[in-house]
């Protein structure tokens, strides 16, 4: 078997870049808002992504149901009801209503840029309930991809990994990041930025800890960067206790919902009785009684199939096929397929993911953050629960128009840098010149190719991140490694914080020593020695998880109640408390994670319940 | 679930490289494309269809479930010819066209 060459060079080289919109993130979101800014406008828009954005994200495998629509007899309205029910009353009404609107609208972007949604006779969308819809999905992220890459005035950066913001007296400027397959160190200047990074797996145990440990519900390279940045450089989160666990088909973690919906399955026990009905009618109840199910002696639970025809069961064979091609494989391993055999479900891990919960930037109804300069969309803004892939368009679109008022904004000037920068390519430097008189003094003299930069022209914050990179690739040795320090993270919240192993409960005594665990863990990470670029990526992503399992214990800590029944059981306060109908927000700084509580209504900052 | 590469029909074009959401695969210096760590496979199967030469196969672990059964796909214009072959060398295909919607 091959392996990788390790990275002989210690030292990195250096690239520094010149944008005007610079997307962190080039999934669904990311694209997305490429695409938008490059029908609207002529800004130079620069996606980096840490893999390729042609698969990159929560759509790689594709999906087969857009979950948010507005069917007709519906409205908007219908949908924030929805949403906030499902949320037992933790979302914002803002930020739902100024999704929803725009919903239909993404979803006819999506048709026209080719994705093939089933039509009824009358040529109307074939709704799978009264706010979803089924498409042959499998290849919506490489449209998206390309739309947003045919934009002229948008560039994709492939393969670079941004860890961290760059500020400029609080406001967020640029970032920093390195490549992942070659030495090379970037500093990118931005005069606004656009976090779309996605949500956060793999911080807890999974459900097949060994050889099928990234076999998860969210894309395992999801890591939480976005939110790790922010909390770094202290912009407010929200909500990161509703934890999001999934109901999944046993083993492949596969969709539920194909069968759920699509063949009107329902969830039985092991005695053959229905148990749906015992519990709310909710997204976090459906696992919730699929947990109580299991904890008093009535598991395992399935998904009834059995007697589907074979017409049925080669229909659904195609259906996971377009998204989840494990089921189907399982199914003919097991050489029984749905029709024989009931489908057996189980939850997964907890993640965190605005896109499904509520957890993320604390947003505007702009999606501009709490740091000036940053806006995000998709998984990593909060507030905003179901949004699914179509929301995270809407996000897009919403973020992206804001972005572009943002900077006709008399106030708003960026200060002209003295330094020398690297144009990204000759066409956008030539493009760049053609701008107005103003625009030219602000946008930074970007005409020369300085790939090996010299560190008297980096600032003290560039050189510091550079060196720190650098160090892990400098290290002949380490104590533990990059797995072992992963796979300790896990195991402390799966064990203290509400995982797996105890039925997703946990009290403030586990919440405590899980987070001495993680600070001892945060400890040892500059020990950790990177022999390759990929490796460094794996030290990174490690770092970001720890840092998001700090502020999600945080706000664990800070809800006195169990809200969300499933998801999240504190076995201190078992109940739900009016009290806490609250907002649970937070903030960094000085190394310590302030808890901030909101008015549920006007978002006020409000007294400790 | 992971992936495996077949090198005498890979031809180090590098599809699967730009396809893999995870950064995991790569053309090594024999000009052959690899995967980093078999285990950090999410499974998503777009190296699969990527690959202009059917050189990739999908397989389950035996943590959950995995008898040697490996899955390959072959696009063909607008349909997808999915294919499953058992550890016995049974094989059984599925097309899906994708200019139809699923049912589901």
């Amino acid at each position: 078997m091959q392996t990788e060459q390790k990275t002989t060079s210690k030292k990195l080289a250096t690239n520094v870049l010149s944008t005007e919109i610079l997307i962190i993130g080039g999934g669904t979101a990311g694209c997305y808002a490429a695409y938008i800014l490059g029908q609207r406008s002529d800004y130079h828009v620069l996606i980096v992504e840490k893999a390729n954005i042609r698969r990159s994200g929560c759509l790689a495998a594709g999906v087969n149901a857009l979950n948010a629509y507005i069917t007709d007899g519906h409205t908007p309205q219908d949908y924030v009801d929805y949403a906030k029910r499902d949320a037992y009353g933790i979302a914002r009404e803002d930020l739902l209503l100024s999704m929803s609107g725009r919903l239909n609208e993404v979803t006819a972007e999506l048709e026209r840029l080719g994705l093939v949604i089933q039509k009824n006779e009358d040529g109307s969308y074939a709704a799978r309930g009264w706010r979803n819809i089924k498409i042959n999905g499998e290849n919506i992220k490489p449209l998206l991809a390309k739309a947003a890459s045919a934009q002229p005035n948008v560039t994709v950066l492939n393969h670079i990994n941004i860890t961290d913001y760059l500020l400029e007296d609080g406001t967020v400027r640029g970032a920093y990041g390195f490549d992942v397959n070659a030495p090379v160190f970037y500093e990118i200047h931005a005069k606004a930025v656009l976090i779309a990074t996605g949500g956060a797996s793999g911080l807890y145990r999974p459900n097949n800890p060994g050889f099928s440990r990234h076999k998860l519900w969210y894309p395992p390279f999801n890591t939480g960067a976005g939110y790790a940045m922010g909390i770094l450089a202290g912009a407010e989160m929200t909500t990161f206790e509703m934890r999001f666990i999934a109901l999944r088909c046993k083993d492949t973690i596969a969709p539920v919902g194909t069968i759920a919906q699509g063949i009107s399955a329902s969830q039985w026990n092991a005695r053959e009785e229905e148990y749906e009905d015992r519990y709310d009618r909710t997204t976090s109840g459906r696992l919730y009684g699929t947990v109580m199910e299991n904890r008093e002696g009535r598991g395992p639970c399935f998904l009834k199939t059995a007697g589907i025809s074979k017409e049925q069961e080669t229909d659904l064979y195609k259906a996971y096929l377009n998204m989840a091609p494990s089921q189907t494989l399982k199914w003919l391993e097991d050489e029984c397929g749905p029709s024989g055999k009931n489908v057996e479900i189980e939850g997964t891990e907890p993640y965190i993911v605005g896109g499904h919960t509520a957890s993320g930037y604390w947003v505007d109804e702009n999606r501009q953050t709490t740091l000036r300069g940053l806006f995000a969309a998709g998984d990593v803004a909060g507030g905003c629960p179901q949004k699914y892939v179509t929301g995270a368009l809407a996000e897009a679109e919403i973020a992206a128009e804001a972005m572009m008022r943002y900077f006709s904004e008399d106030a708003y000037k960026i200060r002209t840098n003295a330094r020398v920068f690297r144009a990204l390519n000759n066409t956008t430097a030539a493009e760049g010149q053609e701008r107005s008189k103003q625009q030219e003094q602000d946008t930074v003299a970007c005409s020369n190719a300085y790939r090996n930069f010299s560190f008297e022209n980096l600032s003290e914050d560039s050189c510091e991140k550079k060196q720190e990179y650098e160090a892990y690739l400098s290290k002949s040795h380490t104590v533990i490694d990059i797995d072992q320090a992963e796979e300790a993270m896990q195991a402390i919240m799966d064990q203290y914080a509400g995982g797996i192993r105890t039925d997703y409960r946990y009290n403030e005594t586990g919440l405590r020593e899980a987070d001495r665990r993680i600070r001892l863990l945060q400890e040892e990470i500059p020990s950790l020695r990177a022999e390759t670029m990929y490796d460094l990526l794996r030290i990174y992503e490690l770092r970001e998880r720890l840092v998001v399992c700090r502020t999600l214990l945080a706000h664990m800590a800070a809800r006195k109640e169990t809200r969300w029944h499933g998801f999240a059981e504190n076995t201190d306060y078992p109940r739900t408390d009016p009290q806490f109908e609250t907002y649970v927000n937070s903030r960094y700084r000085d190394g310590q994670i302030e808890i901030i509580y909101r008015d549920i209504k006007t978002g006020e900052e409000r007294e400790k319940p | 679930m992971s992936i495996r590469i077949d090198a005498e029909n890979c031809a180090g074009c590098g599809r699967c490289v730009e396809a893999c959401p995870g950064n995991l695969l790569k053309v090594g210096v024999d000009g052959k494309a690899f995967i980093r760590q078999e285990r950090d496979c999410w499974g998503c199967a777009s190296c699969l269809k990527e690959c202009p030469f059917g050189a990739i196969q999908y397989y389950l672990g035996a943590d959950i479930g995995g008898r040697g059964a490996v899955l390959s796909v072959k696009k063909e214009k607008s349909v997808l010819c999915w294919q499953v072959t058992d550890a016995h060398q049974n094989c059984q295909e599925i097309l899906v066209d994708s200019r139809e919607a699923n049912r589901y």
